[in-house]
């Protein structure tokens, strides 16, 4: 089994799992980011669950962060791999013929949503970290509402949210489906699993957009 | 003239070869380990044989001039395969199988060599069958069978219309094993320029790599030629543009004989040839005449309405129609063999029926077949009453799970979509029953030097069934050349390692070396293709599907010009050292232009009219066969076996006379 | 018709090798790519000019020999054909056709348009075949059973040609698709059960060695393939390598 990792066929595998599990986690995050444009407290009350819940900060986070570091990382090293088989480039390659833009660019994507994560680390998740862990500040179970709403003030900032989020989509339209290739499944299902793929690729990113956008309508 | 020795056993027909096995020497697997054999080609008669004699624990170096094995020309089979399994329960048998075969020849093939080939064609399908092979089954997961011309069973196996493809890869992959545990050598991208013969006997070859141009010698305790058939003799051929008679031609050229090269199958349904700048022939399969219906226009008017575009062929009613096969042959109608079906097309094309702007071309109709498919589908789906338009779809998917591919290759070529209009189609050279002559044992008439498959000429006589040639090819490789070579090898077992430090090898090489300078260094004037279209069109209009005697001279004098103004004005480009596909082809066709001439002349002596030769001036004249071919039993019941002397005029002819105990001599009559 | 060629030229394997301008005149719109080939190098000839080297045989789409990239696709713009099988009515009077080899690490070229594809050879030789011999002492044909609709699955993997326009299209120069076919035809049949656990490895493993890049689903082998071999057999490997891993 330890071989089947070092595998060419074993990494995409790998990449697949990782990517459910992230695919999993983004369905978690707009779901309880949603809230926040129906009602205040119900969106306070399960950031709270999220941010206090033993389980979820100590094994789950940890685990969130594995998955993204190593999703990336192994991202990285494909590509590498991927880019060392090529050998001499083509004086006239005409991918637009064979492929979507999507599936020839997951790397791009991949790099304009790492930069992103970076931006959502800065944004929320260090001065969460500095406020339970680091300063160790009293909690108020009904702060979270204000600071998401607080954040979308600033339009540079929606700005690159809301690109970010394109390229999400972009990213999960060719990822989301490729994942089920990866892990072998293509059956009688497949067309309807792509469809399902495809309208989630677009159904998450719009959403977590329209979450920006209402907070930033609503600043104003 | 000395009588060549066909090694036949003695015995009943049917016990021939079982008997023959268990007396024949055999190689103790210990000593096997110390045995060479070459396999030069290895398409389905190399490879098979070669994966054979490694698995049996023979050192086997195997040569390919292509980059693998899975790209010999046998991958063009599209077909099938014949074997006389009678699964179908429609009266086949092993003698039923062997009738066809000796019957569709027109009785020019060795009736053991025969029998034993219908013996071991059942094992041909299991064997391939546990090697992977996805023969087409039907829905109760047994396999199917199909219907070739000229029999009256359905014997032939197929894999949609890739057979020969599938066979093949079942061979390489057989190969493939042995050469993963060293036990054949592979040399792609090597061609083998000459034989090296020492005390008489066959030890080894001089080849090129063609990638760098090294010439180089490997020894072996024996050699096995299986490099398919001389069809591009013609230029213009179904066959690979690489498909080449060298190996077989400088065997020839050191003492092996080399019998009836007039034996040329040309086939009926390929695709019509469009212009000058045409570089081959694409067939489509003989199977298409189990479904297709062939025509020409009843009317002239008709014929030129359609070759000046203002009528389409599906205009034309059944009325208006000449299914001429049908008309003519009403026993065997579409299916009549092929040398009769090529013979016909251009009976009719010759006073002016054929429907292309060249006149050569006539149409292969699946209309029928469409309607009767549909209809079938339709009550099967429970419609009783089906449209037209229903039956038509439902038909064309018929067609298509049939002959998809085909169809597919068609309408890439024509660029007109056959399931709308009928295919046109035109006869195209496509087999070459000649060949090497070989003995029961298949060897050559030089020792420990073999030759099977396509290159040889054992087992097809003057015309070959459908379906047959992918046959021969496995049974000679897979089943008897393993067991006919231990016989020969057992002597020498205690030879050791051939050296290729000898004067015979120093010989060989030099002369090889010479004719490849001699091409680098020949300031002429025309490409290779320049002569090998002029012979190609010599070789089709006068030694081509109806010979006669004035022709047969003209051409070999001109075949000889040909040749005489190749060696001096032919201008080859490039280095030795380095990979020159212009070299490549400078040598085959200088092996052409020697086996063109031998062709003719051969065709020139054979005055009689049988399969695949037919000479104009024997027909028969009266009764219900007028006009069809006339044979010549008394005075040619024989193999015309040649022996090199310097020119190819000037070859020898050596008779081995046929005997017939088993069959009656008939004449042949698909009416 | 009239064309521009730009046609990839390289003395050797060692050799730089670069893109050169040729002009061809009277083109039918009859011929197939490699008659225009042809034309070009019976020009090239009798110019005293080394004329192009490119891999062909069978020229009727099932050998597998013939390659080339013709702007920008394997097998160029045509879809379910092979080079060979490309005609040139598929361009314009005027066009200009870029024409280059087939490109992987794994694919050297051996010369102009001519890429060494041993590397498909070893992968075969790795685990391709049903280790069965070939003494015809099998069992019948018929004892075995099977479905029609695997056999034809098994079928429509086994039709692949080994041309490696897979390798040549996918941008990362993945064998997947070439390899899976192979695995696939003997995981649809019960002959190649047997084996099948060590066949996946030893293949898969043969391919990460010789150099071919990862799959990213692009599906453009898949596309390109002249045989239509489906990345549903890709799917099927990998479900294949990962149940051998487990075992």
């Amino acid at each position: 089994m330890s071989g089947f990792f070092k595998s060419s066929i074993g990494r995409k595998v790998a990449m697949a799992l990782s990517a459910f599990f992230l695919i999993f986690f983004l369905l978690m995050h707009v779901s309880i980011n949603l809230l926040s444009v129906f009602s205040k407290d119900a969106f306070n009350t399960a950031s709270h669950f999220m941010g206090t819940n033993p389980l979820i900060q100590f094994v789950m986070q940890p685990v969130l962060i594995l998955g993204v570091v190593f999703h990336f990382v192994m991202g990285f090293v494909l590509e590498l791999k991927n880019k060392k088989a090529q050998g001499v480039p083509y004086v006239k390659n005409n991918g637009a013929a064979n492929s979507t833009w999507m599936s020839r660019n997951m790397i791009y994507s991949g790099l304009a949503i790492l930069a992103f994560i970076v931006l959502h680390f800065i944004d929320f998740w260090i001065p969460e970290i500095n406020h339970k862990y680091i300063a160790v500040l009293p909690e108020d179970p009904t702060r979270y509402f204000g600071e998401l709403h607080h954040k979308f003030e600033n339009p540079l900032r929606v700005g690159a949210y809301v690109l970010a989020f394109v390229f999400l989509a972009l990213h999960l339209l060719h990822g989301f489906q490729s994942a089920f290739q990866s892990m072998g499944v293509n059956n009688k299902y497949s067309e309807r699993i792509k469809k399902c793929a495809k309208g989630y690729s677009i159904l998450v990113p719009a959403l977590f957009i329209f979450i920006a956008l209402f907070h930033f309508f609503t600043n104003h | 003239m000395a009588t060549l020795d066909s090694k036949v056993p003695k015995g009943p027909l049917k016990d021939k070869w079982t008997t023959y096995k268990d007396k024949i020497n055999l190689v103790n697997p210990a000593n096997k380990r110390h045995i060479d054999i070459i396999v030069i080609g290895t398409g389905l008669a190399g490879g098979s044989a070669a994966a054979t004699l490694a698995e049996l624990g023979y050192n086997v170096k195997a040569f390919a001039y292509q980059d693998s094995p899975r790209r010999a020309h046998s991958i063009a089979a599209q077909g099938g395969i014949n074997a006389a399994k009678n699964y179908q329960g429609d009266g086949d048998s092993n003698y039923r199988l062997f009738y066809d075969t000796v019957k569709g020849g027109d009785y020019r093939s060795r009736e053991a060599n025969v029998y034993r080939l219908a013996e071991v064609s059942g094992n041909i399908i299991d064997q391939c069958v546990a090697q992977g092979v996805p023969f087409a089954r039907d829905y109760g997961g047994l396999l199917d069978n199909r219907s070739f011309g000229g029999v009256l069973v359905s014997r032939t196996f197929y894999a949609k219309g890739q057979t020969g493809q599938q066979l093949l890869l079942g061979a390489y992959s057989a190969m493939n094993r042995q050469i993963a545990r060293g036990k054949i050598t592979m040399h792609n991208r090597h061609e083998m320029l000459d034989v090296v013969i020492v005390d008489g006997k066959a030890r080894g070859i001089i080849a090129r790599n063609l990638i760098t141009g090294e010439i180089e010698r490997h020894s072996a305790h024996a050699v096995v030629v299986a490099s398919g058939g001389y069809g591009n003799v013609y230029f213009l051929s179904t066959n690979a543009m690489g498909s080449n008679a060298t190996a077989a031609w400088k065997i020839h050229k050191k003492g092996a004989y080399f019998a009836n090269p007039c034996y040329t199958q040309i086939h009926p349904t390929c695709i019509p040839r469009s212009g000058d700048y045409q570089s081959k022939l694409t067939l489509m399969s003989e199977s298409l005449r189990n479904d297709g219906r062939i025509w020409v226009p009843k009317s002239m008017e008709d014929v030129m309405a359609i070759r000046e575009g203002s009528k389409k062929p599906t205009d034309l009613s059944e009325e208006e129609r000449d299914y001429y096969l049908e008309r003519r042959y009403p026993a065997f109608g579409n299916l009549v063999p092929r040398d009769v079906a090529s013979r016909a097309a251009k009976e009719r094309c010759d006073v002016g029926y054929g429907v292309n702007a060249t006149g050569e071309a006539v149409y292969l109709d699946f209309k029928s077949a469409i309607n009767r498919y549909g209809k079938e589908q339709a009550l099967l789906h429970g419609d009783r009453n089906p449209s037209e338009a229903k039956i038509i779809e439902l038909g064309e998917k018929v067609i298509e799970e049939k002959y998809g591919n085909l169809f597919q290759m068609y309408e890439k070529i024509v660029d007109e979509n056959p399931y709308k209009t009928p295919m046109m189609i035109y006869p195209a050279t496509h087999y070459t029953m000649g060949g090497v002559w070989v003995d029961y044992n298949l060897m050559t008439t030089v020792p420990g030097l073999y030759c099977i498959g396509e290159a040889n000429f054992s087992d097809h006589g003057a015309n070959r069934l459908g379906a047959s040639a992918l046959m021969q090819g496995l049974a000679d490789g897979y089943f008897v050349l393993p067991y006919t070579i231990g016989d020969y090898l057992a002597d020498d077992i205690r030879t050791g390692e051939i050296s290729t430090d000898t004067a015979e090898f120093e010989q060989a090489e030099k002369a090889v070396k010479e004719r490849l300078d001699f091409f680098i260094n020949n300031k002429g004037t025309h490409s290779v293709d320049y002569f090998h279209k002029k012979l190609g069109k010599v070789m089709w209009d006068k030694v081509g599907m109806a010979r006669n005697e004035k022709h047969l001279k003209e051409a070999i004098s001109e075949i000889k010009e040909i040749r005489e103004d190749f060696w001096k004005n032919v201008k080859v480009p490039g280095t030795l050292n380095e990979f020159n596909q212009e070299l490549e082809k400078a040598g085959r066709v200088a092996d052409f232009l020697e086996l063109g001439e031998l062709f003719a002349l051969d065709a020139l002596n054979r005055k009689e009219s049988c399969g695949g030769h037919f000479r104009e001036e024997s027909v028969e004249q009266d009764g219900p066969q007028k006009g069809e071919a006339l044979r010549d039993d008394v005075n040619y019941k024989y193999v015309a076996a040649w022996e090199y002397k310097g020119e190819p005029s000037e070859a020898i002819l050596h008779k081995e006379e046929l005997e017939f105990n088993d069959i009656e001599l008939k004449t042949r009559s698909y009416k | 018709m009239n064309l521009t060629l730009k046609i990839w030229r390289q003395k050797g394997p060692n050799d730089k090798g670069q893109m050169v301008d040729y002009k061809v005149t009277d083109i039918s719109e009859h011929m197939s790519f490699l008659e225009m080939m042809d034309v070009l190098n019976e020009q090239l000839v009798n110019a005293g000019e080394e004329p192009v080297a490119f891999d062909h045989d069978c020229r009727e789409g099932i050998c597998g020999m013939c390659s080339m990239y013709i702007n920008g696709e394997a097998h160029g713009p045509d879809r379910g054909i092979t080079t060979c099988q490309l005609h040139m009515r598929m361009f314009k009077d005027g066009d200009t056709i870029t024409i280059e080899p087939f490109r992987a690490n794994a694919f050297p070229v051996i010369k102009d348009l001519v890429v060494d594809r041993m590397a498909f050879e070893r992968i075969q030789q790795a685990g391709g075949f049903i280790s069965v011999n070939t003494s015809g002492n099998t069992q019948d044909a018929n004892s075995i059973p099977i479905s029609k609709h695997a056999a034809d699955q098994a079928m429509d993997a086994a039709t692949c040609i080994g041309c490696g326009a897979c390798v040549a299209t996918c941008k990362n120069s993945s064998a997947m698709l070439f390899v899976s076919a192979k695995v696939s035809q003997y995981a649809l049949l019960p002959q190649g059960q047997v084996e099948a656990t060590d066949r996946v490895l030893n293949m898969v493993a043969q391919m990460d060695l010789e150099g071919f890049g990862n799959c990213t689903n692009t599906g453009a082998c898949e596309i390109e393939c002249p045989k239509g071999i489906s990345l549903e057999n890709i799917a099927r490997m990998n479900r294949e390598l990962m149940k051998a891993s487990v075992k």
